[in-house]
């Protein structure tokens, strides 16, 4: 084979295998995107749900592209404070829901209500002691959802699917938040 | 005068083999029309419908996949619907022509990475009252500046993580003076140049308009 033909042989190759990378990194970007994806939760605002150091979860985008979540749902939300961040949280209420929330559970037992606007969600994390949700930012636009949360995958000892919000939030969750601010 | 007598005897037949019946098509047809039936009957006899259909369905779904990915990370092409933002789409003096009434523009994604927007940037964002629809307005304020709200005499500091966005058309235009500031991550992709009609195809600018919000 003549130089030119076997140049022309590699370049060929070159642009079909390149053209298999591009195919590959176009379906990872729409099965993430459009399908299921994982995150990594970590934080002290959904103890006991999720642990402090982090934990690996799958989220679907399936449920909330055609508004099928619920209260009572985790689900991850990019924060109206920083649009850079993404953050996890318990949907407590839907459009039209209305909604008794504790203020300052640290300092105070003074509860507000209010009802839920048209198009928002109303998100809490579970531990309320050590939160930064809607009880700070306000009812949260419904096109800030990214996706809900539906099995964990690590670590092995915490497999399994997502809980109900615990009805009584342990006062021992407040010393953690107390030791961790001294 | 010699004269050639017939001979009896066996005579040299034509066919003397039998032949595929789409050889005597072309013996005796010799035109395009059995050149189309014989490239038809190789096609079939070599790949068959099944594994056309196949491939045809591969295709489809990899430059679906490419396509979708395309329109998700780099730019889309989007028509602009209302008159919120005359003049810069949809000018009032625009000639009617049925379908391609409105303008095209295109919409770059590139911006979502960071979500670094400024003053006077074209912006498409999902309604916060119904995340399904989408408008384009314009940025006239960011996070840390004072609007003041039209007909009251209170000033309104944007808080963190939002915007202030504005139609062109004041008069038309449902915007953030009804719903208060939009969070920035509600943003789906700013508009950068028009791509029809014609005659307005070019880049848009980013002009501060007079009205509105006074910027501290």
């Amino acid at each position: 084979m003549s130089r030119f033909q076997q140049w022309a042989f590699i370049v060929k190759e070159a642009l079909d295998k390149s053209f298999l990378v591009a195919k590959f990194f176009c379906a990872v970007h729409v099965t993430s995107t459009y399908l299921c994806s994982t995150a990594l939760v970590y934080g002290p605002s959904m103890l006991p749900t999720f642990n402090l150091s982090g934990e690996i979860v799958l989220l679907e985008s399936i449920s909330t592209r055609y508004g099928k979540v619920d209260s009572g749902d985790v689900v991850i939300v990019r924060s109206p404070e920083n649009p850079r961040k993404v953050i996890t949280k318990r949907i407590i209420g839907m459009e039209g829901d209305s909604i008794t929330y504790v203020v300052d559970p640290i300092n105070s037992d003074r509860t507000e209500t209010l009802v839920v606007p048209k198009g928002h969600i109303w998100v809490e994390g579970d531990n309320i002691y050590s939160s930064n949700d809607s009880r700070n930012f306000g009812p949260v636009p419904y096109g800030l959802l990214q996706g809900k949360v539906f099995w964990k995958i690590w670590p092995a000892g915490a497999f399994g699917s997502i809980g109900r919000r615990p009805q009584t939030v342990d006062p021992a969750l407040k010393v953690v938040e107390e030791l961790k601010n001294s | 005068m010699s004269r050639t007598k017939a001979i009896p005897g066996p005579q040299p037949s034509t066919n003397t083999a039998p032949r595929p019946s789409h050889d005597r098509l072309l013996r005796r047809e010799p035109n395009g029309y059995c050149f189309i039936v014989t490239l038809i009957c190789q096609f079939d006899t070599n790949m068959g419908t099944p594994n056309f259909l196949w491939n045809v369905c591969k295709s489809s779904f990899t430059f679906g996949l490419i396509g979708l990915t395309i329109s998700d990370r780099i730019a889309s092409i989007v028509p602009v619907r209302g008159f919120s933002m005359s003049p810069t789409f949809n000018p009032y003096n625009s000639r009617p022509l049925g379908l391609f009434n409105d303008d095209h523009v295109l919409v770059e994604k590139h911006c979502l990475k960071d979500y670094k927007f400024s003053h006077g940037d074209v912006v498409v964002f999902c309604s916060p009252s119904c995340y399904k629809e989408k408008h384009i307005k314009r940025i006239t304020a960011m996070p840390g500046d004072w609007i003041s709200v039209p007909y009251s005499y209170d000033a309104v500091k944007i808080p963190e993580g939002h915007c202030w966005v504005e139609g062109d058309n004041p008069t038309n235009s449902l915007d953030s003076r009804s719903f208060g500031p939009i969070p920035l991550g509600l943003i789906r992709g700013r508009v950068t140049h028009i791509l029809w009609p014609p005659q307005r195809v070019g880049k848009i600018d980013r002009k501060q308009l007079p009205g509105g919000g006074l910027g501290f």
